[in-house]
């Protein structure tokens, strides 16, 4: 009889909950420890235009997740406007639209986003060449000079491209350059000049991202394709190669950020602030766009999700009991039912929990053992106790909050069909073998249940069940492994010590 | 106070994750459990296989049956009501004998009529077995327990345990009730277990609460001399019970009687490990010697091999006072 079916089913189990764990740290940037703070954004777009009395249409475009950020929640405020989020080719879009829009109008837009260092960016597509780029006298031969003279000092599109912004900037700036800015912007004018070299490359909005900052406007940056088809970013202005940190590409696909239809003077400004959060908060805000493979608890509404962070812990409660049973060989009254007095206890607090489970039991063994002469059949005399046990339970809530103590009224929270079967498992136990063994297999129960409400109630223990569904894997290959477990229990080293003394 | 894993491995002890596993869990079948689990089941088959065990008087099967249950009982002097799932000893009552209208149990407490059927309604509710599932009571004759145990045990009958594995008798030993087990044969309530050699059936050593013992602790008797009679016929009793249930690993409780000698009182899927105690020594070297022997060889053969290799000598007699043979 082989165990390695058992064992590669171990491995397996292991391998796939610390891949699944892994990932979603890596991918989603859930923190290991729940206290961690995460910095967040919270950018405002304010679209302002005047309306002119017909139909109107506003596209603004959106940012997306990139290098160095993640985004959250996004939220808009536009009466009386029907919305839509568009999404074609990679590029993110809010579109408003009214019938009938006179005067001023005022739309918002609120983008909260993630500071994530691990995050990246979508794959971006190259934009193609245009086929002629037609120049008027003089500036073709003013074009083509700055080229030639880009192109002898470079190597391939991404230097051609600093030497071309060179050109352009400062001292070095050329008769060339002066006269082709003369007629042309800047960026869009670096854009034609590269495509007329036959490097591509786009104009793409950035906001540079400052806490506190208002009435922000995009700068436009330029987006060079190497040979390979890596887009590298460069600042029209300066020549600086590379990405800011503090720089939030708004649009990267170089179309227009704003676009009104049946409105003049449109304009867009942007306010943002700072601000740190709890990892786990931010963890909650992310978007649901959970696939299969990123399977998360976070897409249910929020009232599951709060059922599930108990549920997802029970597992944590049963490798407990496993633990204590397997390894050190302690003896419990009903073998999961030291897991759902922990659970009870994670309600009621720890020590208003033991006082009332212990009142109730005690109360119970008293009330069971006349029941007992009555001579019942078990399921009614069961049934008795569970009746008792409201009872019990109903009395010391009305008690304790006539004499104040509102902790008193948690008690209700423990299950009391389980209640009821301890306290009839005691007391035959109680008839058979005596108040000793009684003691022991209650105190046992009582310590397996602190021990697991202890390990469930851990803020990390939480955090890690809750956000890492892999852990539920990696918790059932431990499960499985004690259930190999033919070694002695802790217990038994004391138990056969005799025979070892002669 | 405790002891480390190295040492109990090189007596050769097993532990209870062990016992399950590699043992219950490879040779006990999940489906031969009822057999065993089932005192009245256990019974029938030992009657079909001819194995002797305690004379049935009768079944209680129905609650409406209870009201004429002391009907069934008349004319016998001794019994015993047990139900037929219980475990670990719980809900037998023993009756040594009727007094007019009165049941005296061996302690010399007296019951009533409606006590009796108090306890067999209690049977049938379930509340003694395995999960309060609804049971039946098993009545059957008292045994008349060999006379010359009788020094050896206090108030209860003493029985005697021996694991089968595989079909050899592994490991013996006997359970002497006390004061403080109230009667009963279970080790964890307090009676004296007393380790037996295979080859001869004598003494080896004894223990109570897990320390070692030289006499019983109530009627005083040394346990040195402890000898079964009826040995051998007792092992092959034992021996065949591996035929009639199939379990692999098994505990059999036997008894003597004072008339029919070793009977089967009842089987055990799940026997429990404190036998290595009174032993002063692990089943493991026995279990694993027991794996490598094939298999299709007869009762008497694997008792004459068990009693061939697992001989011991008796650590209790001194040797100031042992007599050459």
């Amino acid at each position: 009889m082989s165990r390695l079916p058992f064992y590669l089913l171990v491995g397996f189990l292991l391998i796939a909950g610390i891949a699944l764990s892994v990932h979603r740290h890596v991918a989603f940037e859930v923190p290991w420890m729940p206290g961690e703070q995460r910095q967040v954004w919270e950018v405002e777009a304010q679209v302002n235009f005047t309306a002119l009395g017909d139909p109107v249409m506003v596209d603004l475009a959106l940012p997306s997740t990139q290098k160095g950020y993640r985004v959250l929640t996004e939220n808009t405020a536009s009466s009386g406007y029907g919305l839509a989020f568009l999404e074609d080719n990679g590029s993110r879009q809010a579109q408003w639209s009214i019938r009938d829009a006179t005067g001023p109008q005022q739309l918002y837009y609120s983008v909260q986003l993630l500071v994530a260092p691990q995050a990246v960016d979508r794959t971006a597509e190259p934009p193609a060449l245009p086929r002629d780029i037609a120049w008027e006298r003089p500036f073709d031969t003013a074009a083509s000079q700055v080229i030639e003279r880009a192109q002898q000092r470079s190597a391939d599109a991404v230097t051609f491209a600093r030497e071309l912004i060179r050109d352009f900037t400062g001292d070095r700036q050329g008769e060339n350059a002066r006269l082709l800015l003369t007629q042309f912007e800047r960026t869009p004018l670096l854009v034609r000049l590269l495509n007329e070299a036959g490097v591509r490359a786009r104009e793409v909005s950035g906001l540079a991202l400052d806490d506190g900052r208002r009435r922000q406007s995009l700068q436009s940056w330029l987006q060079v394709f190497s040979d390979d088809g890596s887009a590298v970013l460069f600042n029209p202005v300066t020549g600086e190669q590379g990405k800011p940190d503090n720089l939030l590409l708004w649009e990267d696909r170089g179309g227009a950020v704003l676009e009104v239809q049946g409105g003049t003077n449109s304009r867009v400004s942007f306010s943002m602030i700072q601000h740190n959060q709890p990892a786990s908060t931010a963890v909650r805000n992310q978007l649901a766009d959970d696939t299969l493979i990123n399977f998360s608890i976070h897409s249910l509404p929020l009232e599951e999700q709060a059922l599930f962070q108990t549920i997802l812990l029970i597992p944590i409660g049963a490798l407990v009991v496993v633990f204590l049973r397997v390894i050190v060989g302690l003896k419990t009254s009903g073998t999961f039912m030291p897991v759902l007095i922990a659970l009870a206890l994670i309600q009621t607090t720890l020590l208003t929990g033991l006082i009332g489970f212990l009142l109730v039991v005690t109360v119970g063994l008293i009330i069971r053992s006349y029941l007992s002469h009555l001579n019942l059949l078990l399921v009614a005399r069961v049934s008795a106790v569970i009746i008792t046990v409201i009872a019990i339970i109903s009395v010391f809530s009305v008690m304790s909050y006539r004499f104040g103590l509102n902790a008193g009224l948690t008690i209700t929270f423990f299950p009391m069909i389980i209640l009821a079967w301890t306290i009839e498992r005691m007391s035959i136990l109680w008839e058979e073998e005596g108040p000793k063994e009684v003691l022991i297999q209650g105190g046992g129960s009582l310590l397996t249940a602190v021990l697991a409400y202890l390990a469930m109630n851990n803020p990390w223990v939480r955090h890690i069940t809750f956000n890492f569904l892999g852990v539920q894997l990696i918790l059932m290959a431990l499960i499985l492994l004690l259930g190999n477990y033919t070694g002695y229990r802790l217990l038994e080293l004391k138990r056969f010590k005799p025979v070892t003394e002669d | 106070m405790w002891t480390t894993p190295g040492k109990l491995r090189a007596k050769g002890i097993i532990g209870m994750n062990r016992r399950n596993i590699r043992y219950i869990g490879r040779y006990n079948s999940r489906k031969l459990y009822p057999l065993v689990d089932d005192k009245l089941k256990t019974k029938l088959l030992c009657h079909e296989h001819g194995i002797t065990s305690p004379a049935l008087i009768g079944t209680v099967m129905t609650q409406f049956e209870v009201k004429h249950v002391t009907r069934l009982l008349q004319g016998h002097a001794g019994f015993v009501i047990k139900p037929a799932k219980g475990s670990g000893g719980k809900g037998i009552l023993v009756i040594e004998h009727v007094d007019g209208s009165a049941y005296i149990k061996p302690s010399g407490a007296h019951l009533g009529r409606e006590d009796i059927e108090r306890h067999v309604s209690n049977i049938l509710s379930g509340l003694y077995s395995l999960g309060g599932s609804p049971d039946v009571a098993v009545i059957e004759s008292l045994i008349n327990f060999d006379d010359t145990l009788t020094q050896y045990t206090y108030e209860g009958v003493p029985d005697i345990r021996v694991i089968v594995f595989k079909g050899y008798p592994v490991m013996a030993m006997m359970r002497l009730s006390t004061a403080a087990s109230d009667g009963k044969a279970n080790l964890h309530q307090g009676a004296v277990g007393v380790g037996l050699d295979i080859a001869t059936g004598t003494a080896l050593r004894g223990v109570q609460f897990d320390r070692t013992r030289h006499d019983h602790p109530d009627t005083g008797h040394e346990l040195a001399s402890l000898r079964i009679p009826g040995w051998g016929t007792l092992l092959e009793l034992a021996a065949s019970c591996y035929e009639m249930t199939g379990l692999g690993y098994l505990g059999t409780d036997m008894v003597l009687d004072r008339d029919h000698g070793p009977m089967l009182l009842e089987l055990n899927a799940r026997p429990g490990l404190a036998i290595q105690m009174a032993n002063g020594e692990g089943l493991r070297p026995r279990l694993d010697l027991i794996e490598r022997q094939p298999e299709g060889v007869d009762a008497s053969a694997r008792v004459a091999f068990a009693r061939q290799h697992f001989a011991r000598r008796a650590e209790l007699i001194s040797s100031a006072d042992q007599t050459p043979a």
